[in-house]
């Protein structure tokens, strides 16, 4: 476990040593960030949009109390997807599909030698496929959570609009009822630090495949489980963090 | 020409090379041969680099490799061409991107000259208009071809190729190896060839080297094989049946 650990941390090190030209790293960038879009915003979206409708809904119903106002179900609503729904479970499901395919990717070209191949001409292999994914990671996720917050509480508006629980306006008067920035901020503060987590520890284990087929399989299912556990930590830390600096007020 | 200079590797405890000095020279078909598991690989990757001997030096033209800098040490990689097993194409890019990358990252020729040079050595290796062709489209022989091609795009002057022949049939293996030799006579490279195929000693092998458990235990040309001495490499030899009738008909 502490080897691991080492030998993750000496990995990171190791993509900042001897890099490539920077224009080599541009046009990596590019194309890896499309790559990180274009595989998960279809499943981001659709995750997002039915959290909303599904977080409005039961919230409703289990604030019915005449002495609250209807608008505080919006509230509910908008302060759980900011700080907890969009950056959390996003960047877990983010994880399943990214994370993997990092994971596989690099695996499958360290077992069919590509990796030695691209060593043997000089070339530092972690710093030049893995740089690339990890900046595209940070700049691309921050990004889809945004997205996500904005689709899941556009999924809340149309359970209001679909069923009487609240009107659309109390809805939306309660999504825009004194919302604090900080809150914004600690959801990319949340989205960089998963997006971060998920990117490198899925390349460390792509990167360190050793054997065949199935060893890249493995290497994908634990890049996952691994990105999960280590998000839920980080969540946890953060969330004590918050708290503090929120009290500190 | 490259030297090895008492190369020895081990892995912890285990040691895997057990000191092994060797000349390869230019324009020779040199092939390390022995059974699995005796470490031919892994000399293979230390003299490309992607493995440090413990003990011992791979010297590249008098040029110490093992014991440089990293900036001498891309020097001496520019020379540096390898054909892996799998052919280690780049399977996310086409025929053409994957023979241009080592261009691409060692040199900084314009554009229409790097498609020049891609153009001839793919016309060399027999594989004219494949160009936009992905990896997962070519047979296994054709990849091997690729694999050469951008082994040897940027004027290589050392050519590695581990087991070239792997996984193909008779008849392009047999190609294969002739292309191999060809290219080596034709450009004057250093050419190391790791296999355990007779069939290719015999057709190509200028220059043999026998491993056994880590040491090297027969050298010589294709002609003295069959008057060896040594039992582990007559064991090895004639393990094969044509070889055993060769023998038998020299008698
Ligand atoms: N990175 C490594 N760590 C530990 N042991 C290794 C490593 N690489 C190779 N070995 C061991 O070194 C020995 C020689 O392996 P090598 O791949 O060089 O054999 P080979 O002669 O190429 O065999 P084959 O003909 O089957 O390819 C094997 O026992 C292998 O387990
Ligand atoms: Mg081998």
């Amino acid at each position: 476990m502490l080897k691991s650990a080492g030998r993750y941390f000496m990995f990171l090190g190791s993509l900042f040593k001897n890099r490539e030209s920077f224009k080599t790293y541009i046009s990596l960038f590019f194309d890896e960030s499309v790559k990180v879009g274009t595989n998960s915003i279809f499943l981001i979206a659709t995750v997002s949009v039915f959290m909303g409708a599904v977080t409005t809904i039961q919230t409703a119903f289990n604030l019915v109390s005449p002495l609250i106002p209807k608008y505080v179900i919006a509230i509910v609503v908008r302060d759980m997807v900011l700080l907890e729904l969009s950056p959390t479970i996003i960047a877990i499901i983010f994880a399943g599909k990214v994370g993997s395919n990092i994971a596989g990717e690099l695996g499958t070209m360290r077992i069919t030698e590509q990796i030695d191949a691209l060593e043997v001409m000089g070339i530092n292999s972690s710093s030049y496929l893995v740089l690339p994914k990890v900046l595209a990671t940070l700049f691309m996720f921050p990004a889809l959570v945004a997205t996500s917050a904005f689709l899941s509480i556009l999924g809340g508006y149309l359970a209001v609009s679909f069923t009487d629980v609240i009107t659309p306006a109390e809805y939306t008067q309660g999504i825009r009822y004194q919302l604090n920035e900080f809150m914004v901020i600690f959801a990319m503060i949340k989205a960089v630090t998963f997006a971060f987590l998920v990117s490198t520890i899925s390349s460390f284990m792509g990167y360190y495949t050793k054997g065949g087929a199935l060893e890249v399989g493995q290497a994908s299912t634990s890049a996952v489980t691994n990105s999960v556990i280590f998000i839920l930590l980080a969540d946890y830390l953060l969330a004590q963090l918050l708290a503090e600096y929120l009290i500190s007020f | 020409m490259i030297e090895l200079d008492n190369i020895q590797k081990s892995f912890g405890e285990v040691t895997i090379l057990k000191g092994i000095d060797a000349t390869f020279k230019p324009g020779l078909v040199n092939m390390i041969i022995g059974a699995s598991g005796t470490g031919k690989s892994v000399l293979l990757k230390c003299m490309v680099g992607l493995e440090q001997p413990t003990v011992g030096s791979v010297m590249y033209n008098q040029r110490n490799f093992s014991h440089s800098t990293r900036k001498e040490q891309i020097e001496i990689r520019k020379d540096i061409g390898m054909l892996f097993q799998g052919a280690a194409l780049f399977d996310s890019k086409t025929v053409e991107e994957n023979v241009r990358f080592p261009l691409d990252i060692l040199t900084n020729l314009p554009l229409d000259e790097k498609l020049d040079k891609v153009n001839q050595v793919l016309d060399r290796v027999g594989l004219t208009d494949t160009n936009y062709k992905m990896p997962s489209e070519l047979s296994g022989g054709m990849k091997k071809r690729v694999g050469i091609a951008r082994a040897i795009v940027n004027n290589s002057k050392y050519l590695f190729c581990d087991e070239p022949n792997s996984g193909l049939d008779p008849q392009t293996s047999i190609t294969i190896d002739n292309l191999i030799k060809e290219i080596t006579q034709e450009y004057d490279i250093t050419t190391i060839v790791v296999s355990h195929d007779m069939n290719s000693v015999m057709e190509i092998g200028d220059y043999i080297m026998f491993m056994h458990q880590g040491l090297k235990l027969w050298e010589g040309s294709s002609d003295q094989i069959l008057d060896s001495e040594v039992d582990e490499f007559n064991d090895f030899v004639f393990a094969n049946n044509l070889m055993r009738s060769l023998k038998k008909l020299k008698k």
